[in-house]
């Protein structure tokens, strides 16, 4: 049973990586950032169930109230950055370099 | 003999002798801070300040005298200076025969030289930073003579030190003052490092530098540690008053104002040698080869000093000449132990006199004949300057040593103890009087003497009375002085409680025979001095002379010597240290710079903006982590 949930973990988390990389709108990159989340949490808890203690729920927990936090925050740039650039691809907003 | 137990005093003028310092410390302090308001006023308050410390060092010397003679050296304890552990410094004063004499010169002809400046300095707009610097100096030369310990008396070396930069460098817009300012300062930091040198073998060697432990212990130190001590005390002696081989500042010296060379460079801050010399007296004494270099550094200077006066044509530069060769003469006597002592301090004394006498009339000259200091311009001025003339002669009769006037009786007593001590010495000693006879003469005569060879444009004057006055007091004192230290050993009497009494009285004996050939000898000096530039004509342009007369022209190259010995050395030294700085130092250092600076250039390329890269590159940096994981995971 155990092997089934770890490997769906994994692909979620394969799934959100590529994501990540390949994808240009920021609202995207951003879920797929919340599915690698996810994706932890999910193993988090597959072996909490499997050595039946309760450490990974509870880290699961924190992960959450984490992504809650992070979402409040980056959904507020990405929204501002849309409003001023009128764009919400992450190639374009590339000032912050050498 | 040893000398007398210094006592701790309290109460009495003694105890508020370190009035003697502050007064005039105070006088520089408010003529300093006041600025231009005090312009008004200030060259009084100078003056002022310099006589109310004569009254006091008056005062206390009378105090001395009332005391029982083995009674007179009084410690007058002020305050903890130095409270550290081991290092237990506590300022003091020391009163005893020694020092007031030299408090009394100092104040005394001091206070004679501030009226003298009133009228010399009548014209110059700094009036009043001069006499600024003279209180300075003033308070800096008594610290020196009255501190009870080395460290005060470092100090005061110090202060005259400055006293005499910022004096020599008075006129500082003249680069040639500059320069000379620059050298004093130099050379005598050279001397300076020889007496620091000196106070720390003294500390190491009897954990204090108390006058009184130190010379009281001083017999149970090794000969070989009292050498050391005594050679560096002489290099520091060397270094103040200009004897050889530290001799070369004095010359250039003369730059500053007249007041200055009359008061700094010839009566007080040059003798402050000999006063180290004599009041180390019980390190000097157990240590005779020290004692025997002293003697050397003494004739030597005497000669060479006596040797470049007769060819100078600057007649400041050529009393600076004698100013060196009489210093040279208190050192010979220094350096002959207690027996020679009262003679160096009472030639010093009747020198203060004389010289300044000159000096100041050598300064009422150059003010009457438009600052001109070349003797060839000047001559016959006999006849238009009467008491300069006389107060001039007078002095100068005094440093020839005529019978019965002050350098007759101080200076034929050193070289007749000097004779006793070491034939050689002695008749060397001789010789630098028949010198003196003749450069003394020489200047004489051509000032005051023959014919009139004046710019056109000089209208020569007699000086104003405020001038005239210090000079006849200070002729006064070269006549009788000599005289009334020397006869019937009144001036022996009074130190032996300072110096210690040497086990035979020197008893001085007018006309015995070294004292006849060396008046004989001056008389010969003298009239070749008159045949040559009191009856015949003196050229207006020195003629180009012998070898010997541009050996003694050029300072006997000591310049050139010290410049190739040490400053081209020196500035090869520099340059060469330049260069590695530059290169080797500098080179590595920004190397290292350019090349960190250089690679962070291009390693900031990476930072290219777009988030998708920087992703990359995590996701690179995991799967590399991962990767090692599984490698070494499955070592």
């Amino acid at each position: 049973m155990t092997t089934h949930y770890l490997v769906l973990s994994a692909l979620l988390f394969a799934i959100g990586g590529v994501g990540v990389l390949v994808r240009r709108n920021a609202i995207v990159v951003f879920m797929c950032v919340e599915l690698m989340l996810n994706a932890c949490n999910l193993a988090f808890v597959t072996f909490a169930r499997q050595h039946g203690n309760l450490e990974g729920q509870i880290i699961a927990f924190f992960v959450m109230i984490v992504a809650a936090a992070e979402v409040v925050v980056g959904l507020a740039i990405i929204v501002t950055i849309f409003r001023t650039r009128r764009s919400a691809s992450v190639d374009d907003a590339n000032l912050l370099k050498y | 003999m040893e000398p007398a137990e210094i006592v701790q005093h309290s109460g009495g003028v003694i105890g508020v002798s370190w009035l003697t310092i502050v007064l005039p410390l105070l006088g520089a302090a408010i003529l300093l801070l006041g600025g231009r308001r005090s312009d008004r006023w200030g060259h009084f308050l100078g003056v002022a300040m310099s006589l109310a410390s004569f009254v006091v060092a008056a005062l206390v010397f009378f105090e001395l005298l009332g005391l029982g003679a083995d009674q007179r050296r009084r410690l007058v304890q002020l305050y903890e200076f130095l409270p550290a552990g081991t290092v237990d410094v506590k300022l003091g004063l020391l009163l005893d025969p020694l020092s007031i004499s030299f408090a009394l010169l100092i104040t005394g002809v001091g206070s004679l030289i501030h009226i003298y400046s009133i009228g010399y300095m009548a014209h110059d707009p700094d009036r009043r930073r001069f006499f600024a610097y003279l209180n300075l100096f003033v308070a800096a030369m008594l610290l020196l003579v009255l501190s009870d310990n080395y460290l005060g008396l470092y100090i005061g070396w110090e202060g005259v030190g400055l006293a005499s930069y910022l004096l020599i460098g008075f006129w500082q817009h003249k680069p040639s003052a500059a320069a000379a300012a620059k050298k004093a300062f130099v050379v005598n930091r050279v001397g300076d490092m020889g007496l620091a040198l000196g106070i720390f073998v003294i500390f190491t060697t009897f954990g204090t530098l108390s006058f009184g432990p130190i010379f009281s212990h001083a017999s149970q130190a090794s000969q070989g540690t009292l050498t050391l001590i005594g050679l560096a005390l002489l290099v520091g002696a060397c270094g103040k008053s200009a004897q050889l081989p530290l001799q070369s500042w004095l010359l250039d010296a003369m730059e500053g104002p007249t007041p200055v060379s009359a008061l700094i460079h010839a009566a007080t801050m040059v003798t402050a040698g000999v006063y180290l010399v004599v009041r180390s007296g019980a390190i000097f004494e157990g240590a005779p080869t020290a004692q025997l270099v002293v003697t050397i550094v003494g004739v030597a200077t005497l000669l060479a000093g006596a040797i470049i006066g007769t060819a100078k044509d600057d007649i400041k530069k050529a009393l600076a000449g004698s100013t060196m060769s009489q210093i040279g003469y208190m050192m010979l006597a220094a350096g002959l132990g207690p027996v020679g002592y009262a003679f160096a301090i009472a030639h010093l004394i009747a020198h203060g006199f004389f010289k300044a006498s000159m000096f100041l009339g050598a300064g009422s000259v150059m003010h009457a004949m438009n600052d001109e200091v070349d003797m060839r311009k000047y001559g016959g001025l006999a006849s238009v300057m009467k008491i300069t003339w006389i107060t001039f002669g007078l002095g100068y009769l005094a440093i020839i040593g005529f019978p019965l006037l002050s350098g007759y009786w101080t200076k034929d007593g050193i070289i007749e103890t000097a004779m006793e001590h070491n034939a050689i010495l002695g008749w060397l000693a001789v010789a630098g009087a028949g010198i003196t006879g003749f450069y003394m003469s020489r200047v004489f005569f051509m000032t005051f003497h023959g014919e009139r060879r004046w710019d056109k444009d000089a209208h020569p004057h007699e000086s104003p009375a405020v001038m005239t006055w210090p000079l006849i007091i200070l002729s006064i004192g070269s006549v009788f002085g000599g005289a009334f230290l020397i006869a019937g050993n009144r001036f022996m009497e009074f130190l032996a409680p300072a110096v210690g009494r040497p086990e035979e009285m020197p008893s001085f004996q007018p006309f015995s025979l070294t004292g006849l050939v060396t008046l004989a000898l001056v008389a010969v000096g003298v009239v070749y001095a008159w045949l040559k530039y009191g009856r015949s004509a003196v050229p207006a342009v020195a003629p180009r002379g012998s070898f010997l007369t541009v050996f003694a022209r050029r300072d006997l190259y000591g310049d050139a010597l010290n410049e190739a010995l040490f400053m081209r050395p020196g500035q090869w030294l520099t340059r060469l240290a330049v260069f590695f700085d530059n290169r080797g130092v500098d080179g590595l250092v920004n190397g290292l710079a350019a090349l960190i600076g250089g690679t962070s250039g291009r390693l900031r390329r990476v930072q290219t903006g777009f988030v998708r890269s920087y992703a990359l590159s995590i996701f690179f940096g995991a799967a590399l982590l991962v990767g090692a994981w599984f490698v070494v995971g499955n070592l």
